[in-house]
């Protein structure tokens, strides 16, 4: 079904008894021509793009959980494309341009909102870095702006100006650059995805992967054996663990990173923004809640929370920015799994074993390159090579 | 999480900084031919779900190197030595 005015309608005058579930319940079949571990938004994505891309439908997503349990809903909910290295910046910019367009594309709203992420500087030497890396952005096509402090206070007049240690002397402005609904995102996926003839298997954990000469069979799970042609993992936050299966080592830790929502509040912050003397950033859902975060909690982790000296550190920086958040309170706090890979660099690729692609290591940016990410994963198992957007 | 330094007693994980992995070994040599030892040991990790042994650096404290051993799902940490004894015992079981 087609989400539109005209079956909003309908469904209403019919006391919205007649929708259709977003996605069917299939159980697996023996075998698929790609089978890709996890359900989050990577692995959602890349099964969208394996069907809407490369035609190729007899896919099945595995889940050991339940459709979009990870990461993909434990983010701050932030897009953006600003960075600097050659590498990094075509990349991140296909996400943007893929996540422009993603609710048409996808038909399912997923409230993209681009209203601008700004990186305050604080520092001479901080406004020097930022002037670069926007001109390094605007060579790669991305749109970058240098305000100064005034233009700042312009924008949000309540932040600490002349903080004694951390006074703001300007900032770097992405306006393309916002917030999208994150579970929305795994929805809008599956739904595209599943009406495309893709098998999404929830509660369905793999145990294993069986390997014969080098290239891969297919995997055994607590719903029985799959037979596959390629296997890709997605599983970002256990990579090491799924990755061991094909015996396989990973340049990865898994490291917690918290996040945290305020009470609701009437509209107050209306970008993005981010403390560049310290790790915070924050914006304002449509519910009136403040959602921020900070730094990884810097020792590995596979508990999905975090400690408490983290929360207060988190909370400092953000009271040194704006002090009116001193008499806000926090409603609730989370914590992710993170494949904090030894280089910041997250994989997309092939490996040494015939048919088994992994897509790890997204450190802690993985949900702005969800579109990207899914794309790019989508042209490497397809072609069996990585896309030139992708390749090391 | 409170971690028990064997010279300050239970102190609060603030005060410590994390290494990583201390099941690692630092290659010892220089030359190119051993160019995978080092990429072994600068990239990569077991990563464990579970037990799992780490080099902390008490910068709050003592400012000891320590080896503390924490489960890494459930963030019970069961004990710490200094890296010193850490070594030494490991050289014994090499």
């Amino acid at each position: 079904m087609r989400y539109n005015v005209f079956s909003l309608l309908r469904n209403s005058l019919s006391g919205h008894k007649n929708w259709q579930p977003a996605w069917r319940e299939p159980e697996p079949k023996t075998e698929y021509d790609v089978v890709i571990v996890g359900g989050g938004g990577h692995g959602l994505a890349t099964a969208y793009y394996l069907a809407k891309e490369h035609g190729l439908t007899n896919v099945a997503v595995l889940e050991k959980g339940w459709l979009g349990s990870g990461n993909i809903g434990r983010n701050t909910t932030i897009i953006r494309s600003n960075y600097m290295l050659p590498g990094n910046n075509p990349f991140y910019e296909w996400s943007m341009k893929l996540w422009e367009n993603l609710e048409q594309d996808f038909n399912f709203n997923a409230m993209v909102s681009q209203r601008g992420v700004l990186n305050l500087c604080h520092t001479d030497a901080q406004r020097d870095a930022f002037a670069r890396r926007g001109n390094a952005m605007r060579i790669d096509g991305v749109d970058a702006e240098l305000l100064d402090r005034e233009a700042v206070r312009e924008m949000y007049p309540f932040f600490d100006y002349d903080n004694a240690r951390f006074p703001i002397k300007g900032g770097l402005l992405q306006r393309r650059g916002g917030t999208v609904r994150h579970d929305a995102v795994a929805w809008g996926y599956a739904r595209g995805a599943d009406s495309r003839g893709v098998d999404i298997i929830q509660h369905c954990e793999v145990k294993g992967i069986r390997i014969e000469n080098g290239k891969v069979l297919g995997v055994d799970t607590n719903k029985g054996f799959i037979r596959c042609k390629k296997l890709g993992l997605a599983t970002a936050g256990n990579s090491s663990e799924t990755a061991a299966m094909a015996g396989m080592k990973l340049p990865i830790e898994s490291h917690v990173l918290q996040a945290f929502v305020s009470e609701g509040l009437k509209p107050y912050i209306d970008g993005v923004v981010t403390f560049g003397a310290g790790h915070f950033y924050v914006s304002q859902s449509d519910k009136g809640g403040l959602v921020f975060g900070g730094d990884i909690d810097s020792y590995n982790s596979y508990a999905r929370r975090g400690n408490l000296p983290m929360v207060e550190h988190v909370v400092e920086a953000g009271v040194a920015m704006i002090p009116s958040l001193a008499r806000v309170r926090v409603l609730r706090s989370w914590g992710g799994i993170m494949d904090m890979s030894m280089d910041g660099s997250p994989i997309i690729d092939k490996t040494h074993i015939q048919g088994l692609y992994l897509n790890a290591g997204w450190c802690y940016g993985g949900f702005k390159a969800t579109p990207a990410s899914g794309w790019c994963f989508a042209h490497t198992i397809a072609k069996d090579e990585p896309h030139k957007l992708n390749a090391a | 999480m409170l971690i028990p330094c064997p010279h300050c007693g239970t102190r609060p994980v603030e005060e410590f900084t994390f290494l990583g992995d201390a099941s690692v070994t630092r290659p010892t040599s220089n030359d190119p031919a051993s160019m995978e030892q080092w990429y072994d040991y600068v990239y990569l990790r077991a990563n464990p779900r579970g037990r799992f042994a780490e080099f902390a650096h008490h910068s709050g404290g003592c400012r000891a190197w320590l080896v503390v051993t924490r489960n890494t799902e459930t963030h019970e940490v069961y004990g710490a030595v200094t890296a010193r004894d850490y070594a030494r015992a490991k050289g014994a079981k090499a």
